[in-house]
């Protein structure tokens, strides 16, 4: 899954969270949730949770509380199925 | 503060035999009943299979609850507190707030006795299997008590005091008297109260353990809540909401709204399970002090009343109630008001019963009716020895009605009055 399919998936991910469809729509590596998309900050974890479900990871704590970004995350999914591969 | 007067100018309903206003108002005046059976009960077991429940329709829901709040949501406690809730608010000609500041004149008590038991018990499997990662961020939400009028708040942007009180079955009386208390004592100028009640196994568990419910009807549900009659044999569990808006007298009048009725006063109590009062049992001095001490709150004298709203759950203690009212309002068999129960047709619906049941009394004060005692065509001779039989309609009576006095008792020996009068318009 290049980039942009990753991106793609993330803008499917985060459309229930999102009542901002501009922003939704202009969704790119350097948009962040809360700041951009005005996500409910309760609402990341379900986002981590969907995160995981779609690309079959598992996300700790540590990456978790990194996940703000569109870049940051898919830096953090890249990472965790680099890893699931290497198994 | 003596010159408030507060009015109920909106009233929304989520109840076994109707979720609509029109359908409720029409269900109660023809005795129609909202027990059905219930194979899940039957499935695990239970001695009593029947229930009430109200039924929302996906598209129903749907219209109050955003896709995301959808998504994971399991209280159906929420679900008809937050369709009773805004139904009420939208009778009132009342619009939802859409500014970024909040209605600080505006509030809500809106009780329950428990939140989401589903959704709690799908967390505590989570947790059990070490899956807690996976509860996500709508547990709590779901799960505190207050999670009802959090959700009805959120929607309507209420500045004010948002509650959830919590008195077991007295809950839905006792949140109209602390809306109307709050508002008399001028600290907030419009408040929705109610209260709701989850449906289910997990709820309704407890009770049939106890052998509170009946186990007799289940081969015919619709006769199974038979409060006052010979063969009452326990009450059938039921949930649902109920809701209105109370407001001051000056507020409605200046916005022109429809006043349904009056809050007169009430009061509330407890028999602190001394003397014959228990958990479970009511001391019927604190009962009658109740009704003695809201009918001084309210202002008027026992032959005022003309029409009683009782708890009568259809068991044992349905007698000694109707002899705690007759004691307390100083009545003969004879001059005795008018009684009904709503309970024959849409069972006891826990918390939410004092809510449901009020917004009953409301129509009947607004459109002067008298809706009709269902299954209590074999009256309990210990309640006729005390008032005259025809002091229990099994019609449904047309004719105006000025005050109905509504009670709700509830474990813990507590107790709740409340007075209505119908509004005479000035």
């Amino acid at each position: 899954m290049n980039r942009n399919e990753i991106i793609e998936a993330i803008k499917l991910i985060v459309k229930p969270y999102t009542e901002d469809v501009a922003a939704l729509e202009s969704i790119n590596e350097s948009t962040d949730f809360i700041k951009d998309l005005k996500i409910n900050s309760a609402n990341l974890v379900d986002v981590v949770l969907d995160v995981e479900e779609k690309f079959s990871i598992e996300i700790d704590n540590e990456s978790m509380a990194k996940m703000l970004t569109v870049e940051a995350t898919i830096a953090i999914i890249e990472e965790k199925m680099n890893s699931n591969a290497g198994k | 503060m003596d010159n408030i007067r507060v009015v109920i100018t909106g009233l929304g309903v989520c109840a076994p035999n109707g979720t609509t206003l029109p359908a409720f108002t029409h269900a109660i005046k023809n005795g129609i009943s909202g027990i059905t059976f219930q194979s899940d009960l039957e499935a695990l077991g239970f001695s009593c299979q029947i229930a009430g429940k109200p039924f929302l329709s996906d598209e129903r829901i749907a219209e109050y609850f955003s896709p995301l709040e959808l998504r994971n949501l399991n209280s159906t406690g929420i679900v008809y507190g937050v369709v009773a809730g805004l139904d009420a608010w939208k009778d009132a000609g009342l619009t939802i707030n859409e500014s970024d500041e909040p209605d600080w004149d505006s509030g809500t008590i809106f009780g329950t006795g428990t939140s989401g038991i589903d959704k709690f018990r799908w967390a505590i499997n989570k947790i059990d299997d070490l899956e807690i990662r996976k509860l996500g961020s709508s547990v709590v939400i779901q799960t505190m008590a207050s999670g009802v009028s959090a959700f009805i708040s959120g929607k309507l942007g209420l500045g004010n005091q948002v509650s959830t009180n919590s008195s077991a079955c007295a809950t839905g009386a006792e949140s109209i008297l602390l809306a109307y208390e709050r508002i008399k004592a001028g600290k907030a100028k419009r408040m929705l109260a109610g209260s709701t009640s989850d449906s289910g196994p997990y709820i309704w568990g407890g009770f049939d353990a106890m052998k509170v419910c009946t186990y007799k009807h289940n081969h015919e549900p619709e006769k199974g809540s038979r409060p006052m009659s010979l063969t009452a044999s326990g009450f059938v569990p039921g949930s649902g909401a109920g809701a209105m808006v109370l407001e001051t007298l000056e507020y409605a009048l200046a916005r022109k709204a429809k006043i349904y009725a009056e809050v007169l006063g009430g009061d509330l109590n407890s028999g602190g399970q001394r003397g014959l009062g228990t958990m479970t049992a009511p001391n019927p001095q604190a009962v009658q002090r109740c009704i003695i001490n809201a009918i001084k709150n309210a202002n008027i004298k026992p032959q005022d009343i003309d029409l009683i709203n009782g708890h009568l759950t259809a068991t044992a203690k349905d007698a000694l109630e109707i002899e705690n009212w007759k004691a307390a309002l100083g009545a003969t068999a004879d001059d005795f008001p008018y009684i009904n129960s709503l309970k024959g047709m849409i069972g006891h619906c826990i918390s939410a019963a004092g809510s449901i049941e009020s917004v009953a009394s409301i129509l009947e004060l607004a459109q002067g009716f008298i809706f009709p005692n269902i299954n209590c065509e074999d009256l309990n001779p210990a309640i006729t020895a005390t008032i005259a039989e025809d002091r229990i309609p099994t019609k449904l009576i047309n004719k105006p009605v000025n005050i109905i006095a509504k009670a709700s008792f509830g474990f813990g020996d507590v107790n709740v009055c409340v007075i209505f009068k119908k509004y005479n318009h000035e």
